[in-house]
């Protein structure tokens, strides 16, 4: 609070506000709706399996890959029918949480 | 052997023990910038005063050859002394000894210091710095932190429980602080977290150094674990000090009464602090300076969840707890954190008879996805429960805005203030004037041949009517609108007031509040 204060202007209900934002609220991610077409971890650890290439047609509930964190295997499963349109890790990679594994189409 | 002898033979017994883990280990704790545990009771505690007790308790390590090691003290100090002439218990871990690991003696120790402060009633002090569980102790170490969770559990609400994390305080250890009253910590030497880097790194794969993860300035800005932040542990000790000052011994006391002092009125006029317009920001912490004794306020989770102000302060001599929207920082909105953040202040205040005075100027609640999906409702519910359940003496204050729900939540009348004033720049309103005559006029704008026109004249026709405090006042809500010069007057005033006052609540084992 003691570092230099920047003064926004900030949008309440229609009506401007000359005041500052908290790191937090300056550092927030916009929301994006949910893409039933990408498949992103939804916890960091370690692709164990990829079962799909490029171009696989793939059914709703199959695994499309193995993500392990926390000692536990997770099944990441198809939640559409579709084709496999990309694949962006490979076994043994280590990955964020919510980074983006497989798309489909 | 003579009486002289005997003595001889205790003070080499005791000079031994104050060795720590020795020379070698005493000059590496200093040289990582760190005091000695020893060093820090003594430069908090007035000189003199530290009486030191189980110093000869040895440790409990059967297994992997420690019970042929000798543990001075078993890795904590403990005893009792003052802050200020005021009496209080305190331990303090010493890294130099296992890493201040917490085997079965070690955790007695600082349980039996516990137990006394609880039967004397007097504040709790632990100063946290240690590498976490003994491992040779195993099963007995979780006991030991079972049992000292167990006490802060029961003691919350009763005395002043102070946690000060110098060093390591992690995995388990890290709750026994996280269920005290005020976490201090200090810059580059405090480190909390419940799975280390290393743990993180194997398990997924995230690099992180230990200052980004737990380091103080993360706990005193993002997590709000931390109440209050340090450059130096002569700083913290500082602190502590000015909060003892302020805080009763026990729930059953009210705070020592100082004496009155005015508020210094050159450097703090509410006429140059205080823009009218609701849009231009301030810093209301000025307001409160401008009200308080000698201008003396000591604020709390100063860089956290800043949109909120909460903070001690006296009001002719006698302790009260400052809750004030922040105009300055997010236009003074509710969100999850500052919800958190005023509710555990207000519940801290009601536990132990601090009066609390609360300043309103907020828009609402913040808007946001992440925000309703952060629980927003369930969080902002906690200020709600917790000025609604507070039976210490209420004062609300409306300074300028006091929209919608944010009006309900900041100590309104409806929530059981004892008494509410508004300065006659109070707005107190369902909502922002542009919102609302956009809502109730929407169809006679649209039908209107300049849209533009008509909206800018019906928004200015509703602020007249309804952007004050009278609408309010002519319900009772507002129980007087009041020159804000004499705020202080007003607020002194209700203070002896309110001196006996009772409030009756239902037979309950405890409520069940939105944690």
């Amino acid at each position: 609070m003691d570092e230099k204060i920047e003064i926004i202007d900030f949008k309440y209900e229609e009506i401007t506000y000359r005041t500052s934002l908290t790191k937090k609220f300056a550092s927030r991610t916009p929301y994006t709706p949910p893409d039933s077409r990408k498949v992103v971890a939804f916890i960091p650890g370690t692709i164990l399996k990829v079962n799909v290439k490029e171009g696989h047609k793939v059914k709703k509930g199959d695994t499309l890959l193995v993500l392990q964190a926390m000692k536990m295997d997770n099944h990441l499963l198809a939640t559409r029918n579709g084709t496999v349109k990309k694949v962006n890790v490979r076994q043994g990679e280590v990955v964020p949480k919510r980074h983006l594994l497989i798309e489909l189409k | 052997m003579s009486l002289r002898a005997k003595t001889t033979e205790l003070k080499r017994r005791m000079q031994e023990a104050f060795k720590g883990g020795g020379e070698q280990a005493l000059e590496k704790q200093k040289a990582s910038g760190k005091m000695t545990a020893r060093e820090r009771i003594l430069a908090l505690l007035d000189p003199n005063s530290f009486h030191e007790y189980d110093l000869f308790v040895k440790h409990a390590g059967q297994d992997f050859d420690m019970d042929k090691k000798y543990l001075p003290g078993d890795g904590v100090i403990t005893g009792t002394g003052s802050i200020n002439a005021w009496p209080v218990c305190i331990f303090a871990q010493d890294f130099t000894v296992a890493g201040g690991s917490l085997g079965l003696m070690h955790a007695k120790k600082i349980t039996k210091i516990m137990d006394h402060a609880m039967k004397m009633k007097v504040p709790l002090i632990g100063i946290n710095d240690s590498g976490g569980a003994r491992i040779q102790e195993g099963v007995n170490s979780l006991a030991g932190y079972g049992e000292i969770f167990y006490r802060n559990t029961q003691a919350s609400g009763v005395i002043p429980q102070i946690s000060v994390i110098l060093g390591p305080c992690a995995g388990g250890a890290v709750y026994s602080p996280a269920l005290t009253d005020f976490v201090f910590v200090v810059d580059k030497i405090s480190k909390m977290f419940i799975t280390g880097p290393e743990v993180i790194k194997t398990v997924l794969g995230e690099e992180i150094s230990m200052e980004d993860l737990g380091g103080a300035r993360v706990h005193a800005e993002i997590t709000g674990n931390a109440h209050f932040f340090a450059e130096s542990e002569n700083e913290c000790f500082d602190q502590i000090k000015r909060l003892v000052s302020y805080i009763p011994w026990n729930n059953e006391k009210k705070a020592e009464v100082f004496p009155k002092k005015a508020p210094k009125s050159r450097q703090y006029k509410l006429d140059s602090i205080f823009p009218t317009n609701p849009m231009q920001p301030y810093d209301v912490r000025d307001v409160i300076r401008a009200i308080a004794d000698d201008s003396d306020f000591f604020e709390v989770h100063e860089l956290w969840a800043a949109n909120i102000v909460i903070g001690f302060g006296r009001l002719d001599g006698q302790t009260v707890g400052f809750v004030a929207n922040q105009p300055m920082v997010l236009a003074g909105v509710l969100d999850c954190d500052s919800s958190d953040k005023a509710a555990r202040f207000i519940r801290y205040c009601d536990a132990f008879n601090v009066p609390l005075v609360t300043l309103v100027d907020l828009p609402g609640y913040l808007p946001g996805v992440d925000q309703e999906h952060a629980g927003v409702i369930r969080h902002g519910a906690k200020v709600l429960y917790a000025y609604s359940e507070a039976s210490v003496p209420k004062l609300t204050v409306i300074l300028r805005k006091a929209y919608g729900g944010g009006y309900i939540a900041m100590c309104s009348n409806h929530l059981r203030a004892d008494f509410v004033f508004a300065w006659p720049t109070a707005e107190i309103a369902v909502m922002g004037p542009e919102g609302a005559a956009n809502i109730i006029f929407r169809t006679e704008i649209k039908a209107s041949d300049n849209p533009e026109e008509t909206r800018k004249r019906l928004i200015e026709e509703y602020r007249q009517k309804f952007a004050n405090p009278y609408v309010a006042a002519a319900y009772g809500y507002v129980d007087a609108v009041i020159e804000p010069n004499e705020t202080r007057n007003y607020l002194t005033h209700s203070l002896v007031l309110a001196q006996s006052k009772r409030e009756i609540t239902p037979k309950k084992k405890h409520g069940v509040p939105p944690f």
